[in-house]
């Protein structure tokens, strides 16, 4: 476990900030207490800092997992956001997309949302930007990237993709040995 | 009798004394001018015809010179005196009279033929001052000074590899050892190895990074530091944006124009595109609901 480069944590803020904006800040200076990024096995990890004195107790190799896994540094060194970041996108979101009860499961099971599943979508979304997917209940159910501008969703026929799927809750399930 | 010695010893000694004096004092009606600093001295008193021709003339020139060169060393012993190496001198003072220079000036130099064309031309010559103080430069310029003394001495200057010393560590042996092999034309590819030889180690840069629990205001700090550079790195107009600004005002202002021209045929029309959304969404089929798009001007 070690903290991030300059580089590393450029390339993860610049993903981050795709999401959240410049939210970021209120991730990084938290008034509750310390918070940090760390990276371990080529993963980011966002931890208090009392959990991070805990944490050097335990050995490098016997390490699974500590605080909250933001995702992990591909071997071309891109960074590459995990499920498990959820928690911390969802409430500083600035783009949301909410999917209907119907088109849910279709997400969930790791498909694009469609036209059809559309519920409501985030004035100005721009193509191309990172979005949160909610349920009509408000129940944050993964992430991903708007294929569609909010007026070009209105134009185009229902079949076509609306949100590209990135990472979604069911990926808990699927995923289960892999996450951390 | 000894009241006698007395006055005797003491008139003797007064008259020894004023010898002395006179062999040393010398009488002039005007005092002469001193210049101590040029050992001059100018005589202004006049010379009696009478005494020149009752004297011989070379007698008289003679102690004439004498009295003068003795008022003149009087006047030296009255500086102030100095020892040196068993020898009392004066110090004498600057000269006062101005003596005419022992040359002629030098005549000016002919001007060159440049110095010519620049006063033609009006040239004048200016300082440059193109150079800079170079901290750097210094700390070499000492290495190479003393690099200088040591060739000039025949030292051999040690570079890489041993240096000579009294015991070599381990460590310094390997190292030698390492610079040695590398140290061929190929840069040690085809050497040869030592059966069992381990592999020299690189000395490269070792890759640091900060420590695990550092200083956890500095890294939020520097954290923060960065997404200002993100933010204002930023471009303000988002084109993509603007552009969809810009629809969607087109659109709002279509849809007014729509509603105003009132619930006529035209507000039936408005409906069409309705409908074929409806159908479009009960087709479930991409490449159905495009034929029936494409149909739709045909039916209009």
């Amino acid at each position: 476990m070690r903290p991030l480069t300059d580089e590393e944590t450029k390339a993860m803020f610049e993903k981050l900030s795709k999401y959240i904006g410049e939210n970021i800040k209120l991730l990084v200076d938290r008034p509750d207490g310390s918070y940090c990024f760390r990276l371990h096995n080529d993963r980011v990890y966002y931890m208090s800092e009392k959990i991070l004195k805990l944490a050097t107790n335990i050995s490098r190799d016997k390490l699974v997992s500590v605080g909250t896994c933001f995702g992990k540094f591909t071997k071309t060194k891109k960074f590459r956001l995990h499920i498990t970041a959820l928690d911390y996108l969802a409430p500083y979101a600035k783009f949301k997309v909410w999917v209907k009860p119907g088109a849910e499961q279709s997400f969930l099971y790791g498909n694009h949302v469609l036209k059809s599943g559309l519920g409501r979508i985030t004035e100005n979304t721009m193509q191309y930007q990172g979005v949160v997917v909610y349920s009509m209940a408000d129940v944050p159910l993964g992430f991903g990237v708007a294929a569609k501008s909010t007026q070009e969703c209105r134009r185009v026929d229902p079949m076509s993709i609306v949100v590209f799927h990135q990472a979604d809750v069911g990926e808990f399930i699927r995923n289960e040995d892999t996450l951390t | 009798m000894a009241a006698c010695c007395v006055d005797e010893l003491l008139a003797k000694a007064e008259r020894e004394e004023a010898e002395k004096l006179s062999s040393i004092s010398v009488h002039k009606e005007l005092d002469l001018d001193f210049d101590i600093g040029n050992l001059l001295a100018s005589d202004k008193n006049r010379i009696d015809c009478r005494d020149v021709r009752e004297q011989r003339k070379e007698d008289f020139l003679r102690a004439l010179a004498r009295g003068n060169t003795q008022l003149l060393i009087n006047e030296v012993w009255k500086q102030p005196t100095d020892r040196v190496q068993e020898a009392i001198v004066a110090k004498l003072p600057d000269p006062t009279t101005p003596l005419p220079r022992e040359k002629r000036l030098p005549k000016p130099k002919p001007p060159t033929k440049w110095e010519q064309f620049a006063k033609l031309k009006g040239i004048q010559k200016k300082k440059k001052t193109n150079l800079v103080w170079d901290e750097t430069r210094v700390a070499k310029n000492e290495l190479n000074r003393l690099k200088n003394i040591a060739r000039v001495q025949k030292v051999k200057v040690p570079g890489l590899g041993l240096t000579p010393k009294a015991q070599q560590s381990k460590d310094e042996l390997t190292r030698a050892v390492s610079v040695a092999k590398t140290s061929t034309a190929s840069m040690g590819r085809f050497q040869e190895q030592l059966p069992k030889e381990k592999p020299a180690k690189s000395r490269g840069k070792k890759r640091k990074f900060e420590p695990l629990i550092g200083d956890f205001s500095n890294e939020k700090h520097k954290q923060l530091e960065l997404l200002k550079i993100m933010d204002s790195k930023k471009s303000k107009l988002d084109v993509t944006k603007a552009v969809n600004k810009q629809m969607r005002e087109e659109d709002r202002e279509e849809a007014a124009a729509k509603y105003k021209k009132g619930a006529g045929k035209k507000g039936r029309r408005g409906n069409v595109p309705g409908k074929g959304k409806g159908k479009g969404g009960k087709g479930k089929g991409g490449r159905a609901g495009g034929g029936k798009k494409r149909s739709k001007p045909g039916k209009r």
